[in-house]
């Protein structure tokens, strides 16, 4: 496990500086501290594709951002993601839970669960999923893939990881 | 009036405002009318270009960023209506070009001949709303909209293109139209 306030510092930390997302209740903790946060604007969106939208724009205006959604939402996003982000080259950081892994979760989790990473590769966004020993070196990593490669990147994270 | 004369009707007051053009017609039209490197034309994503739009304004405060938006657009989308009246951006315009129809696709009716956008704006919370329908109406507002406090909301009324459509595609490629777009920005 590692702690919310560590990951938000560290996100905050690397330059991320703009937060938007739908909850899961793996990462409440962490949109109650993004929201509590001053020094970064952490905005509740109304659907995980308007959230990738909004993430564009305020990238387009300067900000580094980054997208909290469930997996049911990376759903909602393929058409944002494909026909946006990746053909406009407007990274965003993608922080997506990962219900349903290894088929153990209530039965609309599962089918996502089980597909979740490989619509990613199919599509073709890079991801990594995190854990207690790589998650420092996974927001460095993402923030600087946004930097250069320009393209969206995905962090999964599972349930009983972070606390 | 049709698409054309109204879209020519605003691009020529634009100054340094910045131009979200939602996908299709709107963004050709546009594009046609007076291409600008302030105008990003969102050629994907349908139902995203108030989405990006309110991200712009979020964070660049002091300049005004007009979304061009459209019937189909807007109904896919109107959980964004209640983000921007939400956060009430001052300096938000939308201005939704109204025909009915997915005119891109052969003119597919939609459901706003049956649901008053401008109501749910307002309801939404946007500072202001209005619907208009013939040209001077729509100068008038656009004059004072420029300059007012948002976020504003206008309706413009659009009558559907008859047969094929005569207009080109957006030339630049996506990666140039975000590059200019944030040059614009700078």
């Amino acid at each position: 496990m590692f702690g919310t306030k560590d990951f938000a510092d560290g996100l905050i930390s690397a330059g991320f500086d703009f937060f938007t997302g739908v909850p899961c209740s793996i990462i409440g903790g962490l949109i109650t501290e993004l929201t509590n946060r001053e020094d970064v604007t952490y905005l509740p969106a109304v659907r995980e594709d308007v959230a990738v939208g909004v993430a564009s724009g305020v990238y387009m205006a300067g900000k580094v951002p980054a997208v909290l959604m469930q997996n049911s939402g990376l759903g909602e996003c393929l058409n944002a993601l494909t026909s946006l982000n990746l053909i406009y080259e407007i990274p965003c950081l993608l922080i997506i839970t990962w219900r349903g892994f290894d088929g153990k979760d209530a039965p609309e989790h599962i089918v996502m669960g089980r597909t979740c990473d490989r619509l990613l590769d199919t599509i073709g966004i890079v991801h990594h999923t995190l854990s207690r020993e790589n998650f420092k070196g996974l927001i460095t990593e993402a923030f600087n893939h946004i930097i250069e490669k320009k393209t969206p990147i995905a962090l999964f994270l599972k349930k009983g990881v972070i606390d | 009036m049709n698409c054309r004369e109204a879209v020519k009707a605003i691009t020529a007051v634009l100054q340094d405002q910045l131009v979200i053009c939602a996908n299709g017609i709107i963004s050709r039209e546009t594009f046609a009318a007076r291409d600008r490197v302030g105008n990003f034309y969102m050629i994907g994503s349908m139902g995203l270009a108030s989405s990006i739009g309110l991200g712009v304004a979020l964070s660049e405060r002091s300049r005004r960023v007009i979304v061009f938006d459209g019937d189909g657009n807007v109904l896919m989308n109107l959980g964004s209506l209640t983000m921007v009246g939400a956060l009430k951006p001052g300096n938000f315009l939308h201005i939704v070009f109204d025909n009915e129809a997915y005119a891109s696709t052969g003119n597919q009716p939609t459901l706003s001949n049956m649901v008053a956008l401008e109501n749910i704006a307002k309801s939404s919370g946007y500072l202001y709303s209005k619907k208009v329908s013939d040209m001077e109406t729509l100068r008038e507002e656009l004059n004072k909209l420029l300059k007012a406090e948002g976020p504003s909301f206008l309706l413009v009324k659009i009558s559907r293109n008859a047969g094929e459509i005569d207009i080109g595609r957006v030339t630049h490629s996506p990666q140039q139209i975000k590059g200019r777009f944030m040059s614009a920005l700078r």
